[in-house]
């Protein structure tokens, strides 16, 4: 995984509640068996619908994207982040969002950054009015900056030190060989067989 | 202490516990399916590693399996999909039962029903409704991809302790309410992010009346209310609904399991981080009319009108107006399917509907089951033939129209009654419109030709 310390780019709002990863990346492109390639596919129906604020000149190349509670709810598929990623977005800074989502980007290097409500509001309507403003991610010192905003957000412990290093979650876990062959001995034998 | 079910199978998990870090939990069983599996299998290639459990490790097709004209009927991206399970099974030795298989089906269907599904197990999916397993008294949930590929490699899983959240319903079931209706009237009471952070824990007399297959529909829902897990305590239902399966305890094991299976139930006084109770007696049968599971109303009342303009987005898409008294909503389409209602009671309860009428003309109507043991007990009890007769398609087993990954989607505009667990926006095809209901109100609907309430249906 890629190290993620600290990032500054176009900031683009998406203001909208419950975004479900069925809108993030529609079923139809979840038979690719790579893990890259999603991009284009990102929002594919809303984009399809015409005007989406993410295809206005302003926002392209974003970065960062700020949107409503609850983002990423529904389906398990990591093909959500990736596709995220895929498009060029590092950051999702929402009030909340769906817990399998939130673990899968964690775990693919999409970083996401809880804000209270009104901050988000308050990102949401800057970035409205100035489309294009740049804004700053620093994971290390867990901070988030644009021009006449700031705050500090918290990530768990475990995933930011992943994060930052671009540690090998299986890498870290096969350290503790000794603990599973340890806890398989005392376990029952295979209970599928 | 007085600990949780929750707790009490965690604690019973955890491989290695770090300062600071999550736990290092072991997985009992791992089920796998040919949509988020194939870049976790990629991934361990890429870094020369092994599956170091294929014993436990099982494998099905479900999501993008045709339920008509067998493989062949499938496009070359899903055949793609399909070989690359294959093959993947094939050079890590994982049991795959697979299209044409006698005990393939939705991976949230064959392990109940094959008795993979234990009390007091772990387990985990790369599906998030893998908290349907939690019927048994099981800790199961989904997980992504590269969680999926760590527990290939380990076995293990890493997670922080979740909080824990009592769902008690109390009182008897009013006619006409199933399960279903219980699972979207709590996510009516909770919210879509009620269940955020928490394992949810069914109890009360009315979840204990509930059979197998109906705990199975409401901790199927968990993850629409936001929880990570849903569980109930297992009790005599559940040893009774597992004994003699294939993958079961044998006979010389049973007594020692059903002890040790006993004890999981939350002792008294254990301390839930929350608690909701609901009435049973208020519940009534839920259509929904919006575009998240949350968004629901009784089929005797009306389309509301938007407070917010994630209301007013969901009525837009479904092209309602407030006001509209939701019996006078005609529909498209009914599916009668997925890992929520397809299981042979469901269908038993739908045919009972159905007998003696014919889907409405307007109407394409289609039932799959939601495995292929289910669709072979339903034939024997003539169920098929009483749906074909009645004017249903009857489909082979797979997750069809849930998702819509296979040919059976709606068409723009469309609109269903249907017995599956998401009403997203496209979920069911691109500009299709969802109503979710139980399984007699789908069918019910078929007949109607619009939506109906079942209790004064016939
Ligand atoms: S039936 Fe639907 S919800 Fe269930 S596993 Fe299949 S696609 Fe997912």
């Amino acid at each position: 995984m890629e190290p993620f310390t600290r990032i500054t780019g176009i900031l683009a709002p998406l203001d909208r509640v419950n975004v479900d990863t069925d809108q993030i990346i529609p079923k139809q492109f979840l038979k690719r068996i790579e893990r890259t390639g999603f991009g284009p596919f990102l929002f594919y129906d809303w984009r399809r619908n015409g005007d989406f604020i993410l295809d206005r000149p302003a926002y392209r190349g974003a970065s960062v994207l700020v949107t409503g509670a609850n983002f990423g709810c529904g389906s398990s598929r990591e093909h959500a982040p990736w596709s995220l990623l895929d498009a060029g977005f590092r950051v999702v800074i929402a009030p909340s969002f769906g817990e399998i989502f939130k673990s899968n980007s964690f775990r693919c290097g999409l970083l996401p950054a809880e804000l209270p409500e009104p901050a988000v509001r308050e990102l949401i309507t800057l970035s409205l009015q100035e489309p294009g403003m740049e804004i700053t991610v620093d994971l290390a010192a867990e901070r988030i900056s644009a021009s006449g905003f700031e705050a500090g957000f918290a990530v768990d412990p475990f995933f930011r030190e992943c994060l930052l290093n671009g540690w090998d979650e299986i890498a870290l876990t096969l350290r503790h060989e000794a603990d599973i062959a340890r806890f398989e001995a005392k376990r029952s034998a295979s209970r599928l067989s | 202490m007085a600990r949780t079910m929750a707790a009490k199978i965690w604690d019973d998990h955890v491989v290695a516990a770090g300062e600071g870090e999550p736990d290092l939990l072991y997985v009992d069983l791992h089920l796998v399916h040919e949509v988020t599996s194939p870049q976790a299998f990629e991934g361990l290639r890429l870094s020369k590693r092994r599956v170091r459990r294929p014993d436990l490790t099982l494998a099905t097709m479900d999501h993008d399996v045709p339920t008509i004209g067998g493989r062949a009927a499938a496009d070359e991206v899903a055949e793609r999909q399909m070989s690359a399970l294959e093959e993947n099974c094939r050079r890590e030795g994982i049991r795959l039962y697979g299209m044409g298989n006698a005990r393939q089906g939705i991976v949230h269907v064959i392990g109940p029903e094959l008795g993979l599904t234990q009390p007091g197990m772990l387990i985990v999916c790369g599906d998030s409704h893998t908290s349907t397993n939690g019927a048994f008294g099981a800790l199961a949930f989904g997980v992504g991809t590269s969680e999926l590929e760590h527990v290939l490699a380990t076995q293990c899983l890493r997670q922080r302790r979740p909080k824990s959240m009592a769902v008690t319903v109390e009182g008897a079931l009013p006619l006409g309410v199933t399960a279903k209706d219980v699972a979207l009237g709590i996510i009516a009471s909770i919210g879509v992010e009620g269940g955020r952070g928490h394992v949810l824990e069914y109890r009360g007399a009315t979840i204990r009346g509930l059979s197998m297959e109906g705990r199975l529909t409401v901790c199927n829902m968990t993850i629409e209310g936001g929880g990570r897990a849903g569980m109930i305590a297992p009790d005599d239902a559940t040893f009774a609904y597992l004994k003699g399966r294939e993958y079961a305890p044998a006979d010389d094991h049973w007594d020692a399991a059903v002890e040790r299976w006993r004890a999981l139930a939350t002792d008294p006084g254990a301390i839930f981080d929350r608690e909701v109770s609901i009435d049973a007696a208020r519940l009534e049968p839920y259509v929904t009319w919006g575009t998240n599971p949350g968004q629901s109303v009784p089929v005797t009342g009306s389309v509301p009108a938007p407070s917010t303009e994630t209301d007013e987005r969901a009525l837009r898409y479904m092209a309602l107006e407030p006001g509209t008294a939701i019996e006078a909503i005609t529909i498209d389409r009914v599916f009668i399917g997925s890992c929520t209602n397809a299981r042979l009671e469901d269908l038993r309860v739908a045919a009972s509907v159905v007998r003696g009428h014919r889907v409405h003309p307007k109407v394409r109507a289609m039932v799959v089951p939601g495995s292929a043991s289910v669709k072979r007990q339903a034939e024997a009890e003539g169920l098929d033939a009483l749906f074909r007769e009645a004017g249903f398609e009857w489909r082979d087993a797979g997750c069809s129209m849930c998702l819509g990954m296979n040919p059976d989607i709606l068409g723009p505009g469309e609109r269903c009654a249907s017995t599956s667990n998401r009403n997203f926006e496209g979920r069911q095809g691109r500009g299709g419109r969802t109503h979710l209901v139980s399984p007699p109100m789908a069918a019910a609907a078929a007949i109607a030709g619009h939506l109906v309430d079942v209790r004064e249906f016939n």
